[in-house]
């Protein structure tokens, strides 16, 4: 909007759907948890310093606590022992939520096909967009996150996500 | 130099004191055992212990064996003689179920408390993976630290506090749990083992070249020097020597990745301090680095540039005015960075004399690399054991004093200058020639032989499926990496896939250390010093 033009406005009316001012929030404003464990958390390194600059998508104010988060980027190898943490900091997250697997190890358990190495998050807590790579360029988790700008528009906007999921480690 | 010598497991405790006692043998590098269940000529017992010492001249390794009857009835621990045992010997514990008599806590240490069987034991199932549900509290470990103390809970008001594993300042997967008075850590425990990916048990059904990949995620902030100081083993195993332009080019990536390395680690380290403007004038020439790297092997962070004999390819036409620009613009980061804080109150004061830690107890530690050198011990490879014409660069080693948090941070400012140095030493010195060693064997034939001719075709469709074949025998290479001395112990069965691996990880023995250096410093200062240890997961749970 031209600023200067901005008494244009100055009585008047815009009407819009609900959904529509929604999307706009949500989708310019994702606050992303970052649960980074190995290398590919150096790779989203790269992806928050200047050059790749993530917050030319909105989605810069990293978060500490999974209870300010919207956005969960799992980035790195997740172990059978660091799953019970996933999943709490997932459960802590407030709704609505959207979950990242970047890179192999997180989509599938990567290379680690051994008794360490959980194959996949997405036996763990849903999720949304994978990124392929080992690890994957910072342009491809940027990528991530229009994919999940892009998701967001088309869905239900007030109804919870992912009500089906069954995680392996429900009711322990 | 190293000498390898069997002994009785109920000599082991009396003549391990005496190694460091009276030989002077005042470093452990590291313990860890061999199951021989598979070895095709049994062996007398199924395990067999293994421990490797240096001496305090840095060169002499000494490796002692001992034969174990049985894995219950153990060994005694050497605990009481190095520090640094208390953690290696867990591992042992852990992964292979050998017991230790007289060890303070003895439980797992990599696996998580839920985990049944031992994984590196030769009957277990590599992909046998094993749900976690649960944290442990760490209680266990902390009471007897607060008892040891006179403390009590209640009494002393104590708090506890839990950070990490997911926390913005424990760098990955390190969980610590500490007691506070106020402000003032009383006692801390540490765990370990979040980022276990089983390197180990991986390494026993890949061949020697497929495991490259593997070792670039180690220490991932410099993987290609993981990549050389595996294959550097192996080569030595294989009794060949790299052309001297394969070993130039080994030296400049090695220098290149220490001061990524060490870039990363500072950069890190000052973000955690509030000093983010340091971090991107730090971070940002690692990205000209990385620029440079993926230009030359084709990726960012996961080169896996190396192989066993030499490297996949030659540099590329322009490198050296590529590598020029690069260079120019870390120095130019460093010297911004080093304006902001060299004169800073806030700086010098957070750090200095926070957790030092003197030569000796570095020593009994297991500390190595930049680490051991803030606590004034002048110890590193590249000087006391040279390797790949070290000795002919004209570079110092830096030292500090106090082995305190700005040590340690300091020495890795001066060291990334010298490396530097190095380097520029080393491009205008390099060699034309060959990259790889000429043997058949070992080395893939070109492209053109391959596609051209039966022989080459075969020689590539044997050199894939069974992988380069190592004489049978037992080696222990060390290389001068980022983080301290990073070594390899290989066991090899003459065939293409080791029988064994282990992986002598700085990181590990540092973060050993760390909980009990932060006592009696305050949380923030806690921080600092695990940042300055430059702790990375990949590396330390392997
Ligand atoms: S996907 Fe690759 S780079 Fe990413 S954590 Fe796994 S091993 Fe590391």
């Amino acid at each position: 909007m031209d600023v200067s033009n901005a008494h244009l406005l100055d009585d008047a009316v815009v009407t819009t759907t609900l959904d529509a001012v929604v999307t706009w929030g949500r989708e310019a404003s994702l606050w992303p948890f970052v649960f980074g464990t190995a290398c590919c958390a150096i790779e989203f390194m790269a992806t928050a310093a200047s050059r790749y600059d993530i917050s030319r998508f909105g989605a810069e104010v990293l978060r500490f606590s999974p209870r300010h988060a919207d956005l969960l980027v799992v980035a790195g190898t997740v172990s059978y022992k660091q799953a019970p943490i996933l999943k709490q900091i997932y459960d802590q997250m407030p709704e609505p939520k959207w979950v990242v697997a970047v890179g192999a190890c997180a989509s599938t358990g990567g290379f680690y096909d051994n008794y360490t190495t959980l194959q996949g998050i997405d036996e763990i807590v849903p999720v949304d967009v994978y990124v392929a790579g080992c690890p994957p360029r910072p342009e491809a988790i940027l990528d991530a996150v229009i994919s999940i700008q892009k998701q967001l528009k088309e869905e239900p906007k007030f109804t919870l996500r992912h009500q089906e999921f069954k995680s392996k480690l429900d009711n322990v | 130099m190293s000498e390898t010598q069997h002994i009785n497991a109920s000599e082991l405790f009396g003549v391990i004191f005496q190694a460091k006692e009276q030989e002077g043998f005042s470093l452990l590098l590291d313990i860890t055992a061999i199951d021989n269940l598979d070895k095709s000529h049994p062996t007398s017992t199924r395990f067999e212990l293994v421990y490797i010492l240096r001496h305090e001249d840095f060169k002499t390794l000494k490796i002692f064996k001992v034969s174990l009857a049985d894995p219950l009835e153990g060994v005694e621990s050497i605990t009481s003689i190095y520090t640094s045992a208390e953690w290696a010997e867990r591992e042992v514990y852990d992964q292979y179920g050998i017991h230790f008599k007289h060890h303070n806590t003895l439980k797992r240490i990599l696996n998580h408390n839920e985990f049944e069987g031992h994984p590196l034991r030769k009957d277990y199932i590599i992909t046998q993976g094993q749900y976690c549900t649960t944290s442990q509290d760490l209680m266990d470990e902390m009471q007897p630290l607060l008892e040891a103390r006179c403390l009590d809970m209640k009494e002393d008001d104590l708090m506890i506090v839990n950070l990490g594993p997911s926390h913005p300042a424990s760098h990955g997967t390190i969980r610590t749990l500490a007691a506070l008075d106020g402000e003032t850590i009383v006692a801390a425990a540490a765990e370990i083992g979040y980022l276990h990916r089983g390197f180990e048990k991986s390494c026993e059904n890949h061949n020697y070249n497929q495991i490259i990949p593997y070792t670039d995620r180690l220490n991932y902030c410099s993987a290609l020097m993981n990549n050389i100081a595996f294959s550097k083993t192996v080569e030595e195993m294989l009794e060949i020597t790299l052309p001297d332009r394969g070993i130039f080019i080994r030296v400049i990536l090695s220098e290149l990745s220490r001061v990524i390395d060490h870039l990363v680690c500072l950069a890190a380290g000052l973000l955690d301090m509030g000093g983010q403007t340091n971090y991107w004038y730090l971070f940002n020439p690692r990205n000209n680095a990385y620029d440079f790297l993926s230009k030359l092997t084709g990726a960012r962070l996961t080169n896996s540039y190396m192989r066993i004999g030499g490297m996949t390819h030659d540099l590329y036409e322009g490198w050296q005015d590529d590598l020029t620009d690069v260079l120019a613009k870390i120095d130019q980061g460093i010297t911004d960075s080093l304006k902001m804080i060299t004169h800073n109150r806030i700086y010098n004061d957070r750090i200095q004399n926070v957790s030092p830690v003197s030569a000796d107890e570095a020593l009994q530690y297991g500390f190595t690399g930049p680490n051991l050198r803030a606590s004034g011990v002048a110890y590193d490879l590249r000087f006391s054991d040279p390797y790949y014409y070290y000795d002919t660069f004209d570079f110092q080693m830096v030292v500090g004093s106090v082995g305190d948090t700005y040590d340690r941070m300091m020495v890795r400012f001066d060291e990334m200058h010298e490396s530097m140095k190095i380097i520029k030493q080393a491009m205008e010195q390099i060699p034309d020639g060959a990259i790889n060693v000429s043997d058949k064997r070992i080395v893939m034939p070109s492209k053109d032989d391959v596609y051209g001719g039966i022989e080459g075709m075969m020689n590539q469709f044997k050199l894939v499926i069974d992988g380069v074949k190592v004489p049978k025998g037992e080696h222990y290479g060390a290389f001068e990496a980022a983080n301290g001395e990073l070594g390899f112990y290989i066991v090899s069965d003459g065939s293409g896939t080791p029988y064994k691996v282990k992986v002598r990880p700085p990181s590990f023995y540092h973060m050993a250390a760390y909980p009990k250096i932060i006592e009696n410093y305050q949380v923030a200062d806690a921080i600092m010093t695990l940042g300055s240890l430059n702790i990375i997961a990949g590396e330390m749970d392997r």
